[in-house]
């Protein structure tokens, strides 16, 4: 396949950035997206000029490093994938792809395709955790049986890589769906119950202070989640902030 | 140097206990005094960072990925082992220890091997109380689940994502620590040394990856928990970023590097597919709970399936291979890794490969989908003869245990695996090898300390699946916390260590000098040629079996190439900058280096053991031949160029267990 790339490039934080046009040619349908990429910045770099910035690390969808806009969609046209995990085959030859980074205040761009997603670590720190030393004295694991259907629902919570997709995909930069995904988790399980309160207090205002924006229920998070975090989730955790709120 | 191991005297299963109830402690008071750095923030480097600040120390803790929770263990699948024995199938502490030195080919130091089986229990009770979402069964309590070389169900899992949940669960716990403020975390950036003063590990250089920064941290120890060096070979199930760099400059520095040639080819992965490719995606161990391993019997067929002319799914049950079923009875198709991985070469080898590189062997699971859905019909009171929805609802039994997994492989290879069975090969997955730690996990350096992978210490020639995730967890939660302080207690008085000393000075010159070596070199290729070129003569000359001809081979090969690499290598942009090209440049010097040292262990070890197979030292059945005469730890110690390392032996003594063949028929 031959295509035509239009890159976001933008050398740093403080510089403006543009969309540049590349030629690439004989792109194999089996290569992943990111091996696309591979190859251009080969070209590049042998051309002494300099290759395009990404996050990529395991390249198998799970670590949440890659995070490419393509055609105007978090992790490009293929549902349930992170972009290490799009293969050429969803292409055709002659297309062009746009390729721009994760876009909202939240996520500075670092470099070209490379944005900060710290906010999500800070919103973590503020309650993402069960306070529970290392002791080797703790209960059995088996002391407490949890139902089947709830552990599922917590699990499937807990699935979340942290990539962003949601932020990207949504019109006012929300990260309901990233905050209530470790919320449900939590409140799914009788671990997690000691600290609900605080919990979903500080971590909903931590997502507040770093400027992410307010969920208006339009549910392009959920369309383009790679992990397929369900709506019901958000609704879990304004349930939870509500009767936090009210005990105050 | 003599090599001590400080394994303590008395009864084996008293030794930890004993131990711990010996060592010297640090006052709550003095843990605010002393400041501990660690490299590396996954499963190991994660839970030893969160233990050391729940206990009161200063950590710093450091890691090149955006976030803590990518690093690598992140990608770990089919589960966690721990004597439990909630089964009731007669699992114990000493099965697992048994199971892990067997497995390990008699080739690991026992009192380590009985302190991991020991605390396994405690690393699933303290996950749980994390909030770790283990699968569970209707009862509500904990499900488990098989998996190679053992014969007992002690593997704890979550569906296939159980290191994503483990680290998951580090990761909230160092969040709380990084909230309180006794965690400085350290994102984007890498170790490019490490700073020892009088003797003493005091710090390391680390480069800022956004801004390009050279910077110095000082502390009154440091931890590496960075993982292991499978990317040598360029492909493998590692992730991009994975590299030997922190290890190796440690190893520079002093730290005796043990066992590089004990390398895990995992046996189910997804095979290459072409020149383009930039690593290699595992499917889970666990799979061969379920899916069993075949090749057709006949050369004719193996054509057929080739020109795409026969479907694997029409060959008949007697015209199918169920090799390792065949081989190994006992065991079948969870025989340890090192074993299948042999035994598929081996088919395909001889011809019997059924993609078109003659390079892969099907997992099928047709046999399972039946068999579940049937077992499923009779629960719901339906009809146990109508195939069509016997497969339908076996199908669902599968998709629940392996979904993803089935969803990455049909994402990769553009087929359905629950209609035509998965094509896989053996792909390099996991490293035994690395730096050479004492009973108290500490190297050759006094006061730098290896965990988890990084380390050589538990799992012999060859792990068990689900055991990195054991002790990865074992290393950070259970083991360091202890083990460190008996040294820190030494520092109370030590007061800050300064940034501003000729150690420091010293060792950020050279890190500056080779950068600047590098982005001023004026060469023509890419980073990824000489990797791919490096990967190339590993695979081919210290893969999966190797001879003295090829290893001597592979020295001169990779020797060379270093050489090229530093003339040829081009990297664009500037040291002061975000330059990935300039981090990977660095990652794939050591890695040409430990390349050539790996290559001069494989040699000097002249029997077949584990991961470690010789040509020159196999039964006549094929199985691999250990010799008494190498039942030792090679430590090498580095002398400038890897051809100059000079050997040290460690002597391994089995009191608790008989050495006998290691069998799996």
């Amino acid at each position: 396949m031959n295509l035509t790339l239009k890159i976001w490039r933008q050398k740093d934080a403080s510089d403006k950035g543009k969309i540049v046009d590349y030629q690439i040619g004989n792109v194999s349908p089996d290569m992943s997206f990111l091996e696309m990429l591979d190859v251009l910045n080969s070209e590049l770099i042998t051309k002494g000029d300099e290759p395009v910035a990404f996050d990529h690390d395991c390249r198998e969808g799970i670590c949440g490093s890659c995070s490419l806009y393509i055609n105007g969609e978090a992790h490009g046209p293929d549902r349930l994938v992170t972009t290490c995990q799009l293969h050429m085959r969803k292409f055709k030859d002659g297309d062009t792809i746009f390729i721009e980074p994760w876009r909202a205040k939240a996520f500075p761009v670092i470099k070209d395709l490379i944005v900060d997603r710290t906010a999500f670590d800070r919103i973590q720190h503020a309650g993402g955790f069960i306070s529970v030393n290392t002791s080797g004295n703790t209960q059995d694991a088996n002391a407490i049986p949890i139902e089947k259907a709830d552990a599922d629902k917590a699990f499937d919570a807990a699935t979340c890589i942290g990539c962003g997709a949601c932020v990207a995909s949504c019109k006012n930069s929300s990260a309901m769906l990233f905050v209530s995904a470790k919320v449900s988790q939590f409140a799914l399980l009788p671990q997690g119950q000691v600290e609900a309160t605080d919990r979903v207090l500080n971590m909903v205002n931590q997502m507040d202070e770093e400027g992410f924006g307010n969920c208006t229920n339009t549910g392009a998070c959920e369309v383009e989640c790679p992990k397929g975090i369900s709506l019901e989730n958000i609704a879990r955790m304004n349930r939870e902030f509500l009767t936090a709120a009210l005990k105050g | 140097m003599a090599l001590d191991s400080k394994t303590p005297q008395g009864p084996l299963k008293d030794k930890w206990t004993n131990h711990k109830n010996k060592i010297n402690l640090v006052n709550p008071a003095n843990k605010r005094l002393i400041d501990v750095i660690i490299v590396g923030t996954g499963l190991a480097g994660g839970s030893a960072a969160a233990t050391l600040a729940e206990l009161g120390y200063n950590v710093k803790a450091f890691c090149f990925q955006d976030s803590p929770r990518r690093a690598h263990s992140i990608a770990a699948q089919g589960g966690i082992n721990a004597a439990k024995n909630y089964q009731g199938d007669g699992d114990s502490t000493y099965r697992l220890f048994y199971d892990t030195v067997k497995g390990g080919d008699y080739r690991s130091r026992e009192a380590n091997v009985y302190r991991l089986a020991e605390v396994s229990a405690n690393i699933i009770d303290q996950c749980v109380a994390q909030g770790v979402p283990f699968a569970r069964d209707y009862g509500g309590l904990l499900d488990n689940r098989s998996f190679g070389g053992v014969l007992v169900s002690r593997t704890f899992y979550a569906k296939g994502q159980t290191g994503q949940q483990l680290l998951l669960g580090a990761y909230s716990a160092m969040n709380r620590q990084i909230g309180r403020g006794k965690i400085k975390m350290y994102n984007r950036h890498e170790m490019l040394d490490v700073v020892v003063v009088d003797g003493k590990a005091r710090g390391i250089i680390a480069r800022n990856l956004v801004t390009g920064e050279i910077e110095r941290h000082s502390a009154h120890a440091v931890v590496l928990g960075t993982g292991g060096y499978g990317n040598v070979f360029f492909l493998s199930t590692n992730a991009m970023g994975s590299n030997v760099t922190a290890a190796w400059k440690a190893h520079k520095r002093g730290a005796y590097f043990a066992n590089p040639c004990y390398t895990q080819i995992h046996p189910t992965c997804i095979p290459v597919s072409g020149d383009h490719q930039s690593k290699l995606t595992l499917m889970s161990e666990s799979l061969r709970n379920d899916g069993r391993i075949w090749v057709p019997k006949h050369k004719k067929d193996v054509d057929a399936i080739r020109n795409k002319t026969l479907k694997p799914t029409a060959l008949k049950e007697e015209d199918r291979d169920y090799y390792l079923e065949r081989r190994y009875p006992a065991f079948g198709n969870l025989v340890p890794r090192d074993v299948a991985s042999r035994a598929a070469k081996e088919r395909c080898d001889a011809g019997f490969g059924v993609n078109a590189t003659g390079e892969a062997v099907y997992l099928d699971f047709a046999s399972a989908i039946e068999r579940y859905g049937k077992e499923q019909a009779q629960v719901k009171h339906l009809d146990q003869n109508d195939a069509a929805l016997v497969k339908k609802l076996g199908q669902e039994v599968v998709k629940n245990k392996y979904g993803n997994l089935f969803q990455m492989y049909e994402k990769i290879v553009d087929e359905n695996p629950y209609e035509t069975p998965m094509m896989i090969y053996p792909a390099v997955h996991y490293t035994m090898g690395g730096i050479w730690v004492d009973y108290n996990l500490q190297t050759t350096i006094p006061g730098l300390y290896a965990i988890g992978e990084a380390n050589f210490s538990d799992h012999g020639a060859n792990r068990l699946g689900a055991s990195a995730l054991m002790q990865g967890l074992a290393d950070g939660y259970f083991v360091l916390p202890y083990t460190i302080g008996d040294y820190l207690s030494h520092d109370i008085r030590t007061g800050p260590i300064s940034t501003q000393t000729k150690e420091f000075e010293a060792a950020e010159n050279k890190v500056k000098s080779e950068i600047e070596h590098l982005v001023n070199n004026k060469g023509t290729k890419p980073v990824d040629y000489f990797h791919k070129r490096l990967g190339k003569i590993m695979w081919n000359k210290c893969g999966m079996a190797r001879n003295e001809k090829e290893l001597k081979q592979a020295i001169e090969e990779i020797s060379a190439l270093r050489a090229e690499f530093w003339k040829e290598v081009r990297i664009p942009g500037t040291a002061n900058e975000f330059n990935e090209e300039l981090a990977k440049a660095g990652r794939v010097a050591d890695f040409l280096e430990l390349g050539e040292l790996f290559a001069k262990d494989a040699l000097v070890r002249e029997e077949s053991a584990g991961g470690h197979f010789r040509d020159e030292y196999q039964t006549p059945e094929g199985e691999a031949m250990r010799r008494k005469e190498f039942q030792f730890v090679s430590a090498w110690e580095y002398k400038g160029e890897p051809k100059n390392a000079v050997l040290h032996k460690e002597a391994l003594t089995y009191e608790n267990i008989e050495v006998k063949e290691r069998s799996y028929k």
